[in-house]
């Protein structure tokens, strides 16, 4: 790779559909795989979703167009081509995967659980990380550390591919008798761990499988993405030089090396609990159902993080660029990323003050949970201050910025509730925690990544996606992504518990005050079906630009950082010389500048942070 | 507006601790209503006024060590004091060493797939006798007296959780938890099962019923005579 990487971007080096497109081991098609993949897998996910919001609002119903009619399920009179499909099913004498899972096209208890099992599975580890670290980080790192590729550029395809090996084994859990897994995305020992307690085999075995595998793609590519930010920035690139997304990626890596392989042998002792007869986690063979919770959440609350860092690290990319001002508080950013990273390794007990776990770990855990609030409040005000004299430009990269601020803000302060012990007595597995969390991923780290692939976009296709396509998609995105969200919290102040597949068999969330729990149920199904249609406009948008966008310039947005310096289209090696950095990547609005920007690459003599360079140092 | 309004929408409490957990919901409430309203109207007003305008400039601000100790030190203590706050209320529903003593009733509950077992060890005080009573679903408690709950699973985990008690402990196999609660009201109240236990998950139910003092005794008798 490097050895071609210093031919000037005017001759490429020929080379082969299947090296370019598929292995490719350019840092920037990897990234383009990550995105595509991911953005394929955020509407498989969605899809399963809009199945189970069905089911929670209309419980026990046919889905439309797959199931039965209502006239047929009432007088049994074939009224649609779909009852008459339904009748010759019924009739043969085999069973469809359909009559298995959605009997008539209700949905059956035991599919539902693997539905809402697989939104999270394949939402966390197949749609975000994939596409903040696969495709951010990977398109990211070397262009704005200004270097030309990754570290391991043949270690950084195989994260990619088995990243898709991972997902095809995923994918193919709901084809195997049995069902996909059903314990939940957090898959509880024992119903996770003894196959006769689900009646899920291959499934639960799969799901195990493809995370250890998912896991393995993670690592390669965190062992990468630390080499690489070490090692090869540009000359003058110092670490307080470096742009805060790519400090948020460098943090995540190390969570995610760190993180994972906790996981992957709590992964093992369920695949050998399931599959050689061992009992780490059934108290009948001397082993404790809590073993797991400790290792998975010690595991997973990191990953939460890692899932929300990167997000934080790209509005504080666009809000500055869009603000035309520095961004508040630079190193206070940095100290404050660090610090959430720390804290996450020591309050995974949060998720389990109800677990039968000693009591007297909860002050400890509660405590240090609440003490997130403090770095992210840090951060909170640092974007406000950002916006504080700014000259604010609503692009649509900063609407979606703006809305990550906003939506943060509340899946923050909903977190307080939680971490407060007594009070998670009552919310404790409820749909205030699912109003959390999806705040907190979908209106924090969505919406980043919604903004960021339309920040990035004109470097990664040399083309604009459309402006006002995307305005519409946003507002119909953000508007409906809080009708669906937003009443969780009232649901779960009402004691509405998660993963039920219907609600109507409790009394006390019929007769829920003011409002019945159903009519809310409703509302929330309406609204996640107008998000879920909303997306189609952001596939559209993407691929449609990806041939015909307008053509962008090198440097559409004004921005300082490095890949703006980089050519459009990036060729490979990505700078024609490997720039010089100057400053900081924030320098906008500088008193007796020409011009509001003033790019890492430029001198930049009257900031405090423009400390000229001798020509030839290097990082460090 | 009254929906956003979020106290409002827990269920009516009926437990001599109900009131603890609801206070602390009703400040946590407050404090994050009021940063929340502050935040967006910071935010709102920064929007309007210093959005794009031909002529003006964006000044070149870089921050404020002030600003940042400033809400570094207050979210801090703020954090820390409902922390501290918190923490009697939480040893008091579940540090097995701060249950009130002299209970009512004591009851063995066992989540199994997917019911609750509710076992009475009758009048000799002791489980695996012969007086031993075992109800599928219904859980029997005189209003008013403190009632003690082992806790138990057969198979997988199961949650106990009764919203009006403001009350929930996971059920795991292979070990018994103790907990205790103190019903205020007379009725019938359900117990979901609120961690996910397999296909009948949803709608496994069981009922709490509250009796009054001449009701409950009725009730003992009925079933171990005098």
């Amino acid at each position: 790779m490097n050895d071609h990487a210093h031919d000037s971007h005017d001759h490429h080096h020929e080379e082969s559909f299947v090296r370019k497109y598929i292995f490719s081991l350019d840092h920037k098609m990897i990234g383009k795989q990550f995105l595509i993949f991911g953005l394929i897998m955020f509407m498989v996910g969605g899809g399963l979703a809009l199945l189970f919001r069905w089911q929670l609002a209309w419980p026990d119903r046919p889905v439309p167009i797959i199931g039965v009619s209502q006239t047929y399920l009432e007088e049994g009179e074939v009224a649609t081509a779909a009852d008459r499909k339904w009748e010759e099913r019924f009739d043969d004498d085999k069973e469809t995967w359909l009559e298995t899972n959605m009997p008539s096209g209700v949905i059956d208890p035991a599919f539902y659980n693997s539905l809402f099992t697989m939104h999270a599975t394949i939402m966390v580890f197949f749609v975000v990380v994939p596409l903040l670290v696969g495709a951010f980080g990977n398109f990211l790192i070397p262009l704005m550390i200004g270097t030309r590729d990754m570290a391991f550029p043949v270690l950084n395809m195989l994260s990619f591919w088995s990243n898709m090996l991972g997902a095809v084994i995923m994918m193919a859990g709901f084809f195997v008798p049995g069902g996909h897994a059903g314990a939940g995305w957090t898959g509880y020992a024992p119903l996770s761990s003894v196959v006769d307690l689900s009646g899920v085999n291959w499934g639960q075995n799969l799901w195990c499988i493809s995370l250890i595998v998912m896991g393995i793609s993670s690592l390669m590519g965190s062992i990468n993405y630390i080499t690489t930010i070490i090692n090869m920035r540009a000359p003058g690139m110092t670490w307080f030089r470096l742009p805060l997304a790519i400090w948020a990626l460098f943090i995540v890596a190390i969570l995610l090396l760190l993180a994972f392989p906790v996981v992957a042998s709590a992964l093992a002792l369920i695949l050998f609990d399931r599959m050689a007869g061992t009992s780490f986690f059934l108290a009948t063979g001397g082993g404790d159902p809590l073993l797991w919770q400790h290792l998975f959440w010690f595991f997973a609350h990191p990953e939460v993080y890692i899932l929300i860092l990167p997000g934080m690290g790209m509005a504080s990319e666009m809000l500055p660029v869009f603000a035309r001002k520095p961004i508040f508080g630079y190193k206070s950013m940095v100290f404050a990323m660090i610090a959430i990273a720390f804290l996450s390794w020591i309050v995974w007990g949060h998720h389990m003050f109800q677990s039968g776990m000693n009591p007297a770990l909860g002050l400890s855990f509660m405590t240090t949970t609440m003490l997130i609030a403090v770095p992210s409040a840090i951060k909170t005000f640092n974007w406000l201050g950002t916006l504080h004299r700014a000259s604010i430009r609503f692009t649509v990269p900063m609407l979606h910025s703006l809305a990550f601020v906003s939506m943060f803000v509340i899946g923050g302060l909903s977190g307080i509730f939680m971490a407060n012990a007594p009070v998670d007595i009552y919310i404790h597995d409820t749909y205030f925690i699912v109003a959390h969390i999806h705040y907190v991923v979908f209106g924090g780290s969505v919406f980043a990544i919604f903004g960021g692939i339309f920040y990035w976009f004109p470097k990664m296709y040399g083309r604009h996606m459309n402006a006002t396509l995307g305005k519409v998609h946003f507002w119909i995105s953000f508007l409906a992504f809080n009708g669906v969200f937003f009443p969780m919290h009232i649901l779960g102040v009402g004691g509405h518990m998660r993963r039920i597949a219907n609600p109507m068999q409790y009394e006390f969330l019929q007769q829920m005050q003011p409002i019945s729990a159903q009519p809310i149920n409703v509302f929330i199904t309406i609204c996640a079906f107008i998000l879920g249609a909303a997306q189609f406009l952001l596939l559209i948008n993407v691929f449609w630009s990806i041939f015909r966008g307008k053509v962008a310039e090198q440097n559409p947005w004004q921005a300082n950082t490095l890949e703006w310096h980089a050519p459009t289209p990036v060729p490979h090696g990505n700078f024609g010389a490997i720039p010089q950095v100057h400053h900081g990547p924030y320098e906008y609005s500088v008193p007796g500048a020409d011009k509001d920007w003033t790019p890492q690459t430029e001198p930049n003599g009257e900031s405090p942070h423009g400390e000229p360079v001798p020509a030839g140092a290097t990082a460090d | 507006m009254k929906w956003l309004n979020f106290p409002a929408w827990l269920p009516e409490n009926v437990s001599t601790f109900g009131q603890g957990v609801d206070n602390l919901f009703i400040l946590i409430y407050w404090i994050t209503a009021i940063v929340f309203l502050a935040v967006m109207a910071v935010l709102v007003v920064f929007i309007i006024k210093y959005r794009f305008q031909e002529g003006r400039n964006a000044e070149y601000i870089e921050g404020s060590t002030t600003l940042e100790i400033v809400w570094t030190a207050a979210t801090t203590v703020i954090v820390f004091g409902l922390a501290m706050l918190s923490l009697p209320q939480w040893n008091k529903i579940k540090f097995p060493s701060q249950f009130p003593g002299n209970p009512g009733a004591v009851v063995q509950v066992n989540g199994k797939q997917f019911n609750w077992d509710m076992t009475y060890p009758g009048p000799d005080g002791e489980w695996g006798t012969d007086d031993d009573l075992q109800l599928e679903n219904q859980l029997h408690v005189p209003v008013n007296e403190v009632v003690h709950i082992r806790l138990t699973a057969d198979d997988v985990i199961h949650s106990f959780f009764v919203p009006q008690l403001r009350l929930k402990q996971d059920a795991l196999p292979g070990r018994f938890i103790n907990m205790w609660f103190e019903a205020t009201k007379p009725g019938t109240y359900e117990i979901p099962c609120a961690e996910l236990c397999g296909f009948g998950h949803s709608g496994m139910l069981g009922y709490l019923t509250v009796h009054t003092e001449e009701d409950y005794a009725a009730w003992i008798s009925e079933r171990w005579g005098e």
